[in-house]
């Protein structure tokens, strides 16, 4: 306790010291700035993720304007903190949209708050880019989503890990929308490499108390388990899993175990294989020089896919402007149909006109004390759930999100 | 063979987590009919004391069943000379002022320590029965428990301190009358409740981890066990968090743990409408 | 020990009263067809928003305020309200009946939960934790409902994120032909009202009084020959009807999800009522829009400072600590309180100081 008044001197120093930072840019050239809206849960149970993609977002902004802006004009980006409340999403949109009348907005985290905005900016004729990972099927061509969705990772992910440690999976889940279909997924490939799911169970966001599933799991002996838990109540899951020692005696491998590393000691993580779009271990130098920026100048821990896919999306939108020439929506909307494409720390993203999902690099990584390291690269991998569902070459009026079938 | 006791196990560390969660609430309700709406963060502060002090090189046991104590009780001494010293008897002010209080503290910790702290790994590895493995962690918080509840029993039963508290607790007037001063025992129960509540979550902080909101996680469980134990502190926690653990947990390996949950909750809606003024209002209410 | 506190000032109570409503009504129409005419679309989603949660705060401010009824779980009747309506309206496309029934069935459950507690003479504290575990098994149950084994007829429940495509009203009897954003926006201040003027008119009949009696000394009232749990389960049902609404307009402006029925929503409601003044109608609606538009101002400064560090928790747990311990009859009662005072300063008369002041209980 006797460090709080430290603590709390450092962090006030550091919010100083981020305000004097990238902020002054919102002052410069205010009159005829291209102002674009960010909205991310930067307090709240989400904020782990929010704080990080409003970092990437600004670090993306400031580089853009470094080199000379668009069309001649600085970018204003303006920051909304919804506060993990659905309700302020709707209402933040809706003035990004009407009042600021933004070229663009970046933002949403959960499932639930991009679909509360989604209509909105399309009712507004917003321009709108999702970068998260999600559980894909969203059709819409007012929306950009550039982060993974489950086929992509799920579809190496599984085979990889069959082959290196057995056929019988346990599958765990986060009850929602993404745990459950990662976890037909997941089924889906075992069973497509000849090996079988042999219990699914699925947790509120909210569960703490694992106890009752580690001895469930023990009791139907798989060979590994597979982990699509989700948020800062479920890493009590991996606490008591390594507490009975079973991290030593049953493998798990995760497509959503990510910013959990920063929080679990490595006796609890160490061996864990996941499969994300983008890993913090990925050995490039756009890489090592975008870790070494977040790190220091934001002072973020750790690099998630979240928000390396906010930096590269606001990139794709960068140079679809320029490329377009214009900031009206629907020219825009036809740079980035014409396979526009961002080289970026995580690797090589191309946006796929069928579906306005991103072809992306998946890498499957093991947690080595705090740390991904990348085992493998698999190029350019197609959105193909989405693109089962979706073209909206074919028709471009549609607006919904299917609900993927998976066939198993 | 090796099931059913895993599977007694399981409930036993059910039913002591519950006491852990609920025994200081209890007390605090028990002898004050204060409702400390505040006592999910009260856990929660008792995690982060602990994790803090192991952080800066206190050792393990020292940090969790000494520093979070400590630090806990502390500030609920502060809490109480502050906020409810002034709202004695206005039961539902004191509850509204200790919910600010809640949210408060979940937005003071969350700008100091931010959501992301890495936790403890808990002690004592694991052991193995039969087939499984479980945690040995988890059987050394049962025994807490039990010590807890023996301890609290001898201290009310056998201490001058206790004498008074029970004086206190059955008519507050009588006590002041024959020269206990009720405002002192109640600042020194108010702290000793937070204090037990800052152990608590010292404890279960390497099963559960600590962020600035799993006091929601524990407060309605504690909530509900002690209104269904009803007015006796020890008796009361120890049958109502038996009866909730072994239902929640039987529930949870028959279904799922949402239904294990939402028994849990229906079995104590049902046993409150039974039994309006809890489990000891009824039955044992000689009990401690 | 009971929660209501008494109105000050019977004496002169008419006139004043009277011009209180009128003002009400004027705020109220000017509103209702002032914002529409200069206000951008944001404002006018806000202020939906607002008058669908000020519809919420009445709900709780007739129970508790006037009949001492605690509920801390009226998110029940609000998540209630909201799913009803989605569920209903996917299944049927036209809305004009899914919209009585997100009225009508939070009242019936309100009834069943109220003849549970009234009949079973649950007091005070123990009423508030049967509210609450309520509210909290809504939420942990349509939290877990993502799987495909939960859909009603057409409708998905969603699970942890809702139903984002929750239909818009439209029309009576034109299925399809949905209300915009600003007759939404007219019919949610129309309501909201239509329920301020309701409740006052309510309040003024014997059954309002009644209540109040109730509310003051529950004995007495039952002595005097009256069945108090008829009353209160009236007034209850009343509330739970009052929160449905609610919950239909809410999900009309955003769309439903289960943090409706969480434990901030519940507890929100109880800060807008304490904050504005308990025991008056005007003060929880006033409490709540003011509430409203600080968590919005919140969450655009957090980010001008740094990363967030003007935490929302920590302010509204603060406010709230301070109106309990200093403020407890609210700003209406604040103000009340500052206005006698001044009254009493200029007439040289310190015993209307006095009246004021000895209002509030212990």
């Amino acid at each position: 306790m006797i460090n709080r008044r430290k603590l709390l001197r450092a962090s006030a120093a550091g919010a100083a010291g981020l305000a004097a930072g990238p902020f002054v840019i919102r002052d410069l050239h205010a009159e005829d700035a291209v102002k674009i809206a960010g909205i991310h849960d930067t307090s709240g149970g989400l904020d782990i993720y929010g704080k990080q993609m409003v970092a990437t977002l600004d670090l993306a902004v400031n580089e853009v304007n470094e080199s000379g802006g668009l069309l001649g004009r600085k970018i204003q980006l303006i920051n909304y903190d919804p506060q993990s409340n659905i309700q302020l999403y709707t209402q933040y949109a809706t003035e990004a949209a009407t009042k600021e009348k933004v070229a663009v907005v970046h933002g949403g985290i959960t499932s639930a708050s991009r679909e509360a905005i989604r209509p909105l900016l399309k009712r507004f004729n917003t321009l709108y880019f999702y970068n998260t990972l999600y559980e894909g099927g969203v059709c819409d061509r007012n929306i950009f989503c550039t982060g993974s969705t489950p086929a992509q990772t799920v579809e190496k992910l599984v085979p990889y890990v069959q082959k290196k440690w057995g056929k019988k999976i346990y599958t765990i889940a986060a009850d929602y929308n993404y745990g459950q279909i990662t976890a037909k997924w997941v089924k889906k490939y075992a069973q497509d490499n000849g090996g079988e799911v042999v219990q699914t169970d699925f947790f509120p966001l909210d569960v703490t108390d694992f106890g009752p599933t580690v001895k469930k799991i023990q009791a139907a002996k798989p060979d590994l388990v597979m982990s699509a838990l989700v948020g800062a109540a479920h890493i009590s899951f991996y606490r008591q899993w390594a507490a009975a020692g079973m991290n030593k005696q049953i493998p798990l491998a995760s497509t959503t175990f990510g910013n959990e590393i920063v929080i679990t000691s490595p006796e609890e993580h160490n061996g864990y294989i996941v499969a994300f779009g983008y890993l913090e271990g990925i050995d490039t130098p756009a890489n090592k020089k975008f870790v070494e920026i977040v790190h220091g100048k934001y002072g973020i821990p750790h690099m998630t896919e979240l928000a390396t896919m906010t930096y590269h999306g606001l990139h794709l939108w960068a140079d679809a402007v320029k490329k377009a020439n214009s900031l009206d929506r629907v020219k825009v909307i036809e740079a980035l149909e014409g396979g526009a494409s961002y080289d970026g720390p995580a690797g090589k993203t191309t946006i796929d006109a069928k579906t306005h999902h991103d072809i992306l690099d998946v890498y499957i990584g093991e947690a080595r004390d705090k740390k991904f390291v990348v085992l493998e690269k698999f190029a350019q991998q197609q959105p193909a759930d989405t693109q089962a569902v979706c073209d909206l070459k074919k028709s471009p009026n549609e607006n919904k999100q299917y609900v993927i079938d998976v066939k198993t | 063979m090796d099931y059913l006791v895993i599977l007694l196990l399981q409930i036993g560390s059910a039913v002591a987590s519950l006491v852990l969660m609920s025994i200081g609430l209890a007390v605090i309700f028990g002898m004050m009919r204060v409702i400390n709406l505040a006592h999910g963060e009260f856990l929660m502060l008792g995690g982060y004391a602990a994790i803090t002090a192991f952080n800066h090189g206190v050792n393990l046991w020292l940090a969790m069943v000494v520093v979070a104590p400590l630090a806990v009780g502390l500030f609920g001494a502060v809490v109480e000379r502050l906020v409810i010293r002034h709202l004695y008897g206005r039961l539902i002010d004191t509850m509204l002022a200790t919910w600010g209080l809640s949210l408060a503290m979940i937005g003071f910790v969350t700008v100091v320590f931010g959501n992301t702290v890495s936790g403890i790994s808990a002690p004592l590895g694991s052991l193995s029965i039969g087939a499984y493995r479980t945690g040995a962690y988890e059987i050394f918080l049962i025994g807490v428990a039990v010590l807890l509840l023996v301890a609290g029993w001898l201290v009310l039963r056998f201490t001058r301190y206790g004498l008074i508290a029970r004086g206190t607790m059955q008519n507050p007037a009588m006590a002041a009358a024959l020269g206990t001063n009720p405002s002192a025992v109640y600042a020194v129960t108010f702290a000793v409740g937070s204090a037990l509540s800052g152990l608590a979550g010292g404890l279960l902080a390497p099963l559960s981890g600590v962020v600035p909101t799993i006091g929601a996680a524990y407060i309605a469980k504690a909530f509900i066990t002690v209104i269904s134990g009803g007015a006796a502190i020890l008796s009361g926690t120890a049958i109502a968090a038996t009866l909730l653990g072994a239902i929640n947990t039987l529930a949870t390996f028959a279904f799922t743990s949402v239904l294990g949950e939402v028994a849990l909750l229906v079995a104590a809606v049902v046993l409150l409408r039974l039994l309006p003024q809890g489990i000891t209002g009824r039955f044992f209410r000689r009990a401690l | 020990m009971k929660a209501g506190r008494v109105k000050a000032g019977p004496v002169k109570a008419g006139r004043m009263a009277l011009a209180g409503n009128l003002a009400v009504l004027a705020a109220g129409l000017a509103a209702l067809f002032g914002l529409p005419a200069f206000a951008e679309t944001y404002l006018i989603i806000n202020s939906t928003i607002f008058a669908a949660f000020a519809i919420l705060a009445l709900s709780l401010a007739l129970i508790w305020g006037y009949a001492g009824i605690l509920c801390f779980g009226q998110a029940a009747f609000f998540g209630l309200g909201g799913y009803t309506y989605a569920v209903a309206a996917i299944n049927m496309g036209e809305t004009t009946l899914p919209a009585l029934m997100a009225v009508l069935l939070p009242a019936l459950f309100a009834g069943l939960l109220g003849y549970f507690m009234f009949w079973g003479r649950i007091s005070d504290v123990y009423l508030g934790v049967i509210t609450l575990t309520v509210s909290l098994i809504f939420y942990r149950f349509v939290n877990q409902t993502a799987g495909e084994q939960w859909n009603i007829g057409d409708a998905p429940l969603g699970g942890f994120n809702g139903i984002p495509s929750t239909p818009i009203l439209n029309w009576p009897g034109r299925a399809g032909d949905q209300l915009a954003p600003e007759d939404i926006f007219a019919l949610s201040v129309g309501l909201l009202l239509a329920v301020y003027f309701g409740c006052k008119l309510l309040l003024a009949t014997r059954f309002g009084r009644i209540l109040v009696a109730i509310r003051e000394n529950e004995t007495r009232a039952e002595l005097l020959g009256y069945d108090v749990r008829l009353y209160k389960l009236a007034i209850f049902m009343l509330g739970g009807a009052m929160a449905g609404l609610s919950g239909l307009l809410f999900a009309n402006s955003v769309f439903v999800s289960p943090t409706m029925f969480s434990l901030p929503v519940s507890g929100q409601i109880i800060i807008w009522i304490i904050i504005g003044g308990l025991g008056t109608l005007i003060g929880p609606v006033i409490g709540c829009i003011l509430m409203q538009v600080l968590t919005n101002w919140l969450g655009t400064v957090s980010q001008i400072k740094g990363f967030g560090w003007v935490d929302p928790n920590l302010v509204l747990g603060v406010l709230l600590v301070i109106f309990v311990l200093l403020v407890p009859r609210g700003l209406t009662g604040l103000a009340a309180g500052v206005w006698s005072w001044l009254k009493g300063l200029a007439n040289r008369a310190p015993a209307e100081r006095s009246a004021t002041r000895e209002q509030t209980d212990p």
